[in-house]
């Protein structure tokens, strides 16, 4: 990713920009029929959000420094992404979609405060944003106090539910069980490894797969190990693997202790082709780190792969390379923050206002077909209804589709017997 | 927990474990190096130690897509060339910082941590604004992947051998520069008087600056060495640097050989309870044991006889 890539990120975004602003004095000279099917501000937004007569505010919320813009820096570029398109397409309601961006940079307490701004100052009508667990929590009572809307893309743990949230991800039961189920039967797997890092996502995620694993799948779970966040040595355990010899090796490793881990694997020569592997956090962008040859062999469990063959991927990966460069890779979550401003556009068109209370009372049922994951629906808990996927990693950074769920999987944030 | 296990399995077990704990130990003492001579010798509390070592990552993985675009031929030996540069690069920036930065602040010395901590986030943006905010993969020559196959169950990984070597490699350099070269007798008679070595007619300036410079350029041969078993992002110095100044502390500040025994009692405690423990309990037990050590010798394990 050198400054070359760079450019190409900003000036496609700068020209439509300029091309934005040499046509706003053009939208002011139209005359006023061209706004006869445009409903009026005044019966769309009754509660004073950014909403004009040509514009409605939305905010975009990530990290753009520290630590996490390895991973949101993706989404980030989904969400312009979306925007952008949906405006091609004449925005919501009429009305064409300008985004204010605030760097949370990577610091769960900046991510309340820059949120609280967006409601209050900016009065934005939704705001696209957060990325770890942690950021969310911190940003939740604020989304609840202001009453705004907060379109969240990462598969998560789970346990949480609320009004001023969709979860455009997974939760954990919708990302692990099918994933187990195949491998289970696939593999005629038994005995499964758990590793993964010390904090809230991998220990609630290992809690519901070694509840499926010993109740449902009858296996056993022969070792459940926890690193603290940025570990970068992983013999030891790569050891107690080898010694165990599990059926599965089961991960969910964050950060940069996903590179030394995958790279400390090989060198210890386990070859992932005959030693199976299933991961939960590792997309196309985390291979990158990785490199293709570490991981090649292992498989992920995911709802999203940049392979993925159907119509809606087919246009929506070309778009996004064209405005963001050739080299740059869609993961799982990127995916996820794409769908954001989509739902949220067919939510408003749906219930015919921006108004929160009326978006968040018509977002169940809301469907969207031209997902690049296929066909989406917006569940009354407010997570989607999505199919499990599992991918095997191929040397060029990519993923083979293997195994999908034949129907959607039903979101259970609160699922019972597995906690 | 060994019941179930065969004696031969338990066998190459200990083995592996045993080279789990080497690699560990040869880890610990190239990060720790360069902030030994930097930390322990300068007193100069440098925060920004992780991000020296991913300048020399970002060198390795230039160097590895430069070879892969001009010099397919010769890519299988870019690494030590990459590894030259990276202490070029990695020392120069030194030099550079230390002209600007580190040599106001020598009689504030708590200061420099501040100042360093800054410089470490001035560095992370600049790595970000540069190479991305995204991670890079640098691509290894085949013969560094894999491991030599020693029997059925013993498998030693080449990258840990060649970090291993490469350690003994500048160890045995650094103690000779430091403890046999008129240089090295100049640095320690700056450290230990300053006013008395300039007095004697020792250059100081230029004395504290090829220090600060042989430091840093040693932290960028680690990083280099560490995209081997590491990431490379514009934030993964920071995984280091917790650890790097845990063993240069708890070794006794002055001392390289307190950095090398502090380095093997902290690798092979870490290594050994890790395999009984899991991960983190590993971590916790052993900063207990530094913390407990630490409060009955607050000068670490090797101190330097001087006179306050």
């Amino acid at each position: 990713m050198s400054d070359e890539t760079n450019k190409g990120l900003l000036s496609p975004l700068r020209r439509k920009l300029l091309m934005g602003m040499a046509a706003v004095p053009a939208i002011t000279m139209l005359p006023r029929a061209s706004f006869a099917q445009t409903p009026a501000t005044s019966a769309v937004n009754t509660t004073g959000l950014a909403v004009t007569d040509t514009e409605v505010t939305v905010g975009i919320l990530h990290s753009a420094t520290g630590t996490m813009a390895i991973s949101e820096t993706g989404s980030i570029e989904a969400e312009k992404l979306a925007i952008e398109q949906i405006n091609a397409m004449g925005g919501v309601l009429g009305r064409k979609i300008k985004f204010i961006q605030e760097d949370g940079a990577s610091d769960w307490p900046t991510f309340a405060e820059k949120a609280k701004k967006l409601l209050v100052n900016d009065k934005v009508a939704a705001i696209m944003g957060c990325w770890t667990s942690a950021s969310r929590k911190a940003v939740l009572p604020v989304m609840e106090q202001y009453n705004g809307m907060l379109y969240y893309p990462t598969f998560y743990e789970g346990l949480e539910q609320s009004k001023n949230v969709i979860y455009t991800g997974q939760e954990a039961t919708q990302q692990i069980l099918a994933g187990l189920n195949w491998i289970a039967k696939e593999k005629g797997a038994k005995s499964f490894f758990f590793i993964g890092s010390d904090y809230i996502w991998p220990r609630t995620s290992n809690k519901i797969a070694r509840k499926h694993v010993e109740n449902v799948l009858k296996g056993k779970v022969v070792g459940e190990e926890y690193y603290p966040l940025g570990n970068t040595q992983f013999n030891s355990v790569i050891n107690k693997i080898k010694l165990t010899k599990p059926d599965v090796i089961f991960t969910d490793v964050v950060g940069g202790s996903n590179v030394a881990f995958y790279k400390q694997l090989k060198a210890a020569g386990i070859d992932l082709s005959k030693q199976a592997l299933l991961t939960i956090s590792v997309t196309e962008d985390e291979i990158d780190g990785i490199g293709g040859e570490n991981i090649a062999g292992a498989y992920a469990c995911m709802k999203y792969f940049q392979s993925l063959d159907n119509p809606n991927n087919k246009t929506f990966v070309p778009a996004f390379k064209k405005l963001w460069g050739e080299k740059t890779v869609i993961g799982d979550v990127t995916q996820a923050a794409y769908l954001g401003p989509w739902l949220w556009k067919l939510t408003v068109e749906k219930a015919g206002s921006f108004d929160v209370d009326k978006i968040a009372a018509a977002s169940p049922g809301v469907e969207f077909k031209g997902a690049p994951e296929g066909y989406v629906r917006i569940h009354e808990n407010h997570h989607l209804w999505s199919k499990t996927r599992v991918g095997r990693a191929k040397l060029d950074g990519q993923f083979e589709l293997i195994y999908e769920t034949a129907d959607l999987v039903e979101p259970d944030p609160f699922p019972k017997g597995y906690q | 927990m060994f019941g179930d296990y065969s004696l031969g399995d338990l066998g190459s077990i200990f083995v592996m474990q045993g080279f789990a704990g080497l690699i560990l130990f040869s880890v610990y003492v190239l990060m720790a190096l360069g902030l030994a001579i930097i930390f322990g010798q300068m007193g100069v509390i440098n925060m920004a130690h992780g991000e020296f070592m991913i300048l020399g990552a970002y060198v390795t993985w230039m160097t590895s897509n430069l070879f892969q675009t001009y010099l397919p031929n010769l890519f299988s030996g870019y690494f030590f060339l990459a590894m030259i540069l990276a202490f070029v690069a990695s020392g120069a920036l030194g030099m550079l910082v230390e002209w600007v930065l580190i040599r106001h602040l020598y009689k504030r010395p708590l200061d420099t941590l501040l100042a360093t901590w800054g410089l470490s986030l001035m560095l992370q943006q600049a790595y970000r604004s540069v190479f991305g905010a995204r991670e890079v993969g640098v691509e290894l020559p085949q013969w560094m992947l894999g491991s030599l196959h020693v029997t059925d169950s013993i498998e030693v990984p080449i990258n840990g051998v060649f970090v291993m070597c490469l350690t003994v490699l500048i160890t045995v350099c650094v103690a000779y520069v430091m403890y046999k070269s008129r240089w090295g007798r100049q640095v320690r008679a700056v450290v230990q008087n300053r006013i008395m070595a300039g007095a004697v007619g020792i250059n100081t300036e230029k004395v504290d600056r090829y220090t600060f410079g042989l430091g840093c350029g040693i932290a960028g041969v680690a990083g280099s060495a560490f995209t081997m078993i590491g990431s490379t992002g514009p934030t993964s110095g920071q995984l280091y640097i917790v650890d790097t100044f845990l063993v240069v502390v708890f070794g006794g500040a002055a001392s390289l050989l307190g950095t090398i025994a502090s380095a093997f009692s902290i690798s092979q405690t870490q290594s050994t309870l890790e395999f009984f423990l899991s991960g983190s309990m590993a971590k916790v037990l052993t900063l207990l044991a530094v913390v407990g050590i630490l409060m009955l010798r607050p000068q670490g394990l090797f101190a330097l006889k001087v006179r306050k």
